[in-house]
């Protein structure tokens, strides 16, 4: 395809962001169908929404979101009005200590994975096969999510309980031995599942706990490939270029790995598809236009970086369920430009956010 | 500028992730270092036994040649590093500008390393309390006075969490190499040239490079290496020694709370031993864990204080390059502005003074444009129970500590190394009795002066090697 048949679809994908967003903001910001969060919100802003907004970039107009404001109850503050009979669940992030950030979701966690599971390629995560999501359970949107993708695609899922919150906290009182353990009671049950004849071929794995069973099956002399696993779909910052090789070259016998990046707010950004030509760098691109992933200045959040520079990452959610007109992420990367597939733009190279990255824990599980 | 891949057990291996290592004082990159991950260090764990192999195809004493022609490579040979070549005076000047220390310690910490590696013979004789290598090699022998012994290596290799701001602690695991234990090495960010330059001159001298990993990289490397290698050792803060402490697979090595002490007997002439205190405190900038970072007695502690701040109190910090340069700098940000207030929060608390202050004619704390200095500080304390009667700051930092004898080996806490002067022989008995002190000299020995075969923080011997019941033919009749 040629560049100017890109600028065509990235002229496209522009216009709808716009009409998208005018739909989400007449939505949020409708008496009859916002939820009392944002209709209270807008009591308070020195535009109208409803007047003012006409396009994403207007959406700069609101102050950042403070995803404190997630904290506590009542959650009910979260569901739009013409949402309201509709069945909800709450998701939960962070809460290690102190009170979670609790996100309401209907339908937004499966809407969110089968547009994912378009971006999927059959040869590696086949129809109609089963699952292994070893991954945050509880309160977290991803077991529901990685359950329903599966579902999508035809299978069954098998799950393991895994709870971050635990691992944090032996981690953060030193307690190495504990927290490894409780990786092994994780593992163990994945290779119990894995060996019992499930037809399982496709897993969500984070890369802890990849390397982990990896490593293991390596012991055994079988490999995650032998065991059947034929794709992966994995994600977290440390999901890095270096450790997407590592796997590649060392741990994962040909397996197929689909690096994701997202989170309860926003839903998940997915991979560029793997190309040699691209010597391992893992670019994502938000599911626009329901979500939108901007690079920004580390010292003007409204300031959009050149293409290839590095900024803190940005994000937007424009559903009927939630609406995030810009969220300062705890991480940072590099702007990506847009390609065929995602005519928009992407972020590389995810990190945590290097000022506060000393103070967070991630990888954990 | 160079770059330097990750050794994995001698192989070179460029990495995709790279971190800068910069001068301290102009920000300029002198080096990109590949970043090794934790998954890496974990599969090549696997391989572990192969490093031991290599170096168990050699004799201890060929290993210990080889290790006293390492010493001449590493003080004199230009070798390689990465993708270029570093003569010892590029070596200096590079360690100086990424770690802060003024040049001529760098040089002086170089031949520490040195001497060390030229006397390991004497070094594991001592060590060994003259067992014959051999054994260690074979796993059984019969010692000199004709008993059976058994030595089993705990791990075939040593997993090392390097420091990035002592380039003066690596004489503790040059042992490893003639004991026939392979090293996996996570280098400090800012100090990988004393690991890449003594692997290089091992490697130049004949020891297999298979018995060689380094891994530059971030925390989860130190992880895998801790939570993979049957020992380790790990240079860190206080909160690393507790996290640690109490497992046998770890040595942790960290704030060392050393202590000068006069006895009653001694004190009234405590003129006599003011170079030791002098130098105790301030060699080597008091950046070490051997420095002296108290120094109690029982009477006269106003005039000591004194006298030391005198003398202290002017030092001044002065280029790098400098061949006068006495203080070296902090590298990493905010960290000197930190200790500075919490020595001014601790110094809000009645009971100790800074007596430095009024020789000093300036602030404590001086901050450039890229690095900070902190300037010596001696604090008097009229007790024991003063917050910085026991506290240790890599910097000329000591408290003058007013103390009863009969109290102070009670109150002085666990001490690395221990200089007590006293003839009192029920004093000395207390001392060396005391278990809540390492490396204990008693007479006029100033705390830096380390005598290499002593054992220090535990027999690195012990630290390797299980010894156990060998038998191979039935014992004799009882």
């Amino acid at each position: 395809m040629s560049d100017q048949s890109l600028e065509q679809r990235a002229a496209q994908a522009k216009q709808q962001l716009d009409a998208h967003v005018r739909e989400c903001v007449e939505w949020h910001f409708n008496p009859a169908t916002g939820c009392d969060y944002w209709l209270n919100k807008a009591k308070k802003l020195d535009f109208d929404p409803l007047k003012d907004v006409k396009c994403f970039d207007d959406i700069k107009k609101f102050p950042h979101f403070e995803d404190d404001d997630l904290r506590g109850g009542p959650v009910e503050r979260w569901i739009p009005r013409g949402l309201k009979d509709k069945p909800a669940y709450v998701f939960e992030t962070g809460g290690t200590t102190g009170l979670p950030k609790s996100r309401v979701v209907m339908e937004d966690h499966w809407i969110d994975y089968e547009i994912f599971s378009e971006t999927l390629p059959d040869e590696h995560f086949p129809k109609g096969a089963n699952w292994l999501m070893l991954g945050p359970s509880g309160p977290r949107r991803l077991r529901l999510a990685v359950e329903h993708l599966c579902q999508v695609r035809g299978g069954i899922c098998f799950c393991v309980d895994l709870d971050p919150r635990w691992v944090v906290k032996l981690l953060k009182k030193g307690k190495m031995q504990e927290a490894n353990d409780y990786a092994e009671h994780v593992i163990d049950q994945a290779l119990t599942i894995l060996g019992g004849g499930h037809n399982i071929q496709c897993a969500f794995m984070t890369p802890k706990l990849l390397e982990k069973l990896a490593m293991k099956l390596i012991d055994q002399g079988s490999s995650i490939r032998q065991k059947g696993i034929k794709g992966i779909f994995c994600g977290g910052t440390e999901l890095n270029q270096q450790w997407y090789r590592f796997c590649h070259e060392e741990l994962l016998d040909g397996a197929y790995i689909a690096p994701t990046y997202g989170n309860t707010l926003m839903g998940l950004a997915c991979g560029k598809p793997f190309d040699p030509a691209d010597n391992y760098k893992i670019s994502y691109y938000a599911p626009q236009p329901r979500a939108v992933v901007e690079i920004v200045d580390f010292k003007d959040y409204n300031k959009v970086v050149g293409y290839g520079e590095t900024g803190r990452v940005k994000l937007y959610t424009f559903t009927k369920e939630l609406f995030i007109p810009g969220f300062m992420e705890r991480d940072e990367g590099e702007r990506e430009k847009p390609f065929n597939k995602f005519p928009w733009d992407g972020v590389s190279g995810t990190r945590p956010f290097h000022e506060i990255a000393k103070s967070t824990v991630v990888g954990v599980y | 500028m160079l770059e330097i891949p990750v050794i994995r057990f001698g192989k070179t291996y460029d990495s995709m992730s790279k971190e800068p290592v910069v001068h301290f004082e102009t920000g300029e990159t002198l080096a990109q270092m590949h970043q090794a991950n934790g998954g890496l260090v974990k599969m090549d764990l696997r391989k572990a036994k192969n490093a031991r192999e290599a170096l168990r195809s050699f004799a201890p004493e060929a290993l210990i040649e080889m290790c006293k022609k390492a010493a001449d490579l590493y003080l004199e040979g230009t070798l390689p590093l990465g993708d270029g070549k570093q003569s010892p005076a590029e070596f200096v000047r590079i360690q100086s500008a990424t770690t802060g220390l003024p040049e001529h310690m760098c040089a002086s910490n170089m031949r520490k390393n040195a001497f060390v590696l030229k006397n390991m013979d004497k070094v594991l004789d001592a060590l060994t309390r003259g067992l014959p290598l051999d054994i260690l090699t074979k796993g059984y022998g019969i010692e000199g006075r004709g008993v059976t012994v058994s030595y089993q290596a705990n791990s075939p290799v040593l997993g090392l969490v390097l420091p990035s701001n002592s380039p003066g602690v690596h004489t503790l695991w040059l042992p490893a190499i003639p004991l026939q234990v392979g090293l996996m090495m996570k280098p400090g960010s800012s100090e990988p040239w004393t690991p890449y330059r003594m692997y290089e001159a091992f490697a130049q001298a004949g020891i297999p490079r298979e018995a060689f990993a380094i891994y530059p990289g971030p925390h989860d490397v130190g992880g895998a290496l801790l939570e993979g290698c049957g020992r380790v050792m790990i240079f860190g803060s206080q909160q690393t020694i507790q996290q640690h402490a109490g497992n046998p697979r770890v040595s942790v090595h960290g704030p060392g709370f050393s202590k000068l002490i006069l006895g009653d007997d001694v004190v009234d002439d405590w003129e006599k031993y003011l170079d030791i205190m002098v130098d105790s405190v301030f060699l080597n900038s008091g950046r070490s864990c051997i420095n002296a970072s108290g120094i109690w007695v029982s009477r006269h502690s106003r005039e000591i204080a004194d006298a030391i701040a005198k003398r202290l109190g002017p030092v001044a910090p002065l280029s790098p390059t400098d061949p006068k340069a006495t203080l070296a700098a902090f590298c990493i940000p905010g960290a000197a502005k930190a200790i500075n207030e919490q020595i001014e929060n601790h110094l809000q608390t009645p009971g100790a003074t800074e007596v430095t202050a009024s020789y000093r004619g300036g602030p404590r704390h001086i901050p450039q444009e890229r690095c900070d200095y902190l300037r010596p500080t001696i604090v008097h304390c009229e007790s024991a129970d003063h917050p910085l009667a026991n506290t240790e700051y890599m910097f000329p930092f000591a408290s003058v500590v007013e103390c009863p004898q009969s109290e102070m080996v009670g109150r002085i806490g666990s001490t690395l190394v221990c200089t007590a002067i006293t003839h009192d022989e029920k004093f000395k008995r207390q001392l060396l009795d005391a278990t809540n002190i390492d490396r204990l000299n008693i007479g006029e020995v100033k705390t830096l002066s380390l005598n290499w075969l002593q054992p220090h923080e535990g027999n690195i011997i012990d630290f390797l090697f299980r010894e156990r019941a060998f038998q191979d033919a039935p014992p004799p009749a009882h």
